[in-house]
């Protein structure tokens, strides 16, 4: 199982878990399985057309899936996927 | 409301007097405990705005990965953020409300004028989305190094 490690503001909608797992082949599929699981946090993650919201990161290990085959990069079991929303700012 | 040991309260005003006359950044890690959230440690990070540092900051997400991780090994989770103001007040701005998307976490802001940290505040963002989203005013309790 694929481990999605989900960030402390999204816990209340995942049953305050901060992990869930998932059976997927593909980074689209294993935020599918967690949206199956957890439907509250759909419009957290996407927007209404269906695209991920441009200030969630989604990693796959460490790297930006954004730099590898974006929602259809593939994943393994062992591997841990985190949701990490953007931290930006200033005046 | 937060709750932040003196010597992590004083390492985010510190960290914002090295950094000036460019904004600092860093992460609040601990526990949320109903609607406190304690702070245990903090993390500082790097300013990847690079192009506009004396009023903007952006942290690394892979840093964020690093930290969550590390944190969560150690029985810590993230529970808000830390920035400087150069020569600007210790309250948030259009910019900071537009970019903050953690709701439940603290956003600390510090002002640092002329190089020397002034006034530090803290804001949580509530709200339930990026509709109805607020940084909202909170306590910031300074517990006292026991001696």
């Amino acid at each position: 199982m694929t481990k999605i490690n989900i960030p402390t503001p999204l816990r209340q909608y995942a049953g305050k878990l901060p992990t869930v797992e998932v059976k997927a082949g593909t980074v689209a599929e294993a935020l599918s399985g967690l949206v199956s699981q957890h439907p509250d946090l759909r419009r957290h993650l996407y927007t209404d057309d269906g695209k991920l919201r441009s200030f969630v990161n989604v990693y796959l290990n460490d790297e930006d899936v954004r730099y590898l085959q974006k929602e259809a990069t593939a994943v393994k079991d062992s591997d841990t996927i985190s949701i990490v929303p953007s931290i930006a700012g200033g005046w | 409301m937060l709750k932040i040991g003196e010597t992590e309260f004083d390492e985010i005003r510190r960290h914002g007097e090295e950094t000036y006359p460019h904004e600092c950044c860093g992460v609040l890690l601990g526990q949320m405990e109903g609607d406190v959230r304690s702070v245990t440690s903090i993390t500082r990070c790097g300013n990847t705005r690079t192009d506009s540092p004396q009023n903007r900051y952006q942290i690394d997400p892979r840093e964020l990965v690093r930290i969550q991780r590390e944190g969560r090994e150690g029985g810590e989770d993230i529970v808000g953020f830390y920035h400087s103001h150069p020569d600007h007040p210790a309250r948030w701005s259009q910019t900071d409300l537009a970019e903050a998307h953690w709701f439940g976490c603290s956003y600390v802001i510090t002002s640092v004028e002329k190089g020397k940290a002034a006034i530090t505040n803290s804001f949580e963002l509530t709200g339930s989305d990026e509709g109805d989203k607020k940084l909202a005013d909170e306590k910031i309790e300074v517990v006292q190094v026991e001696t």
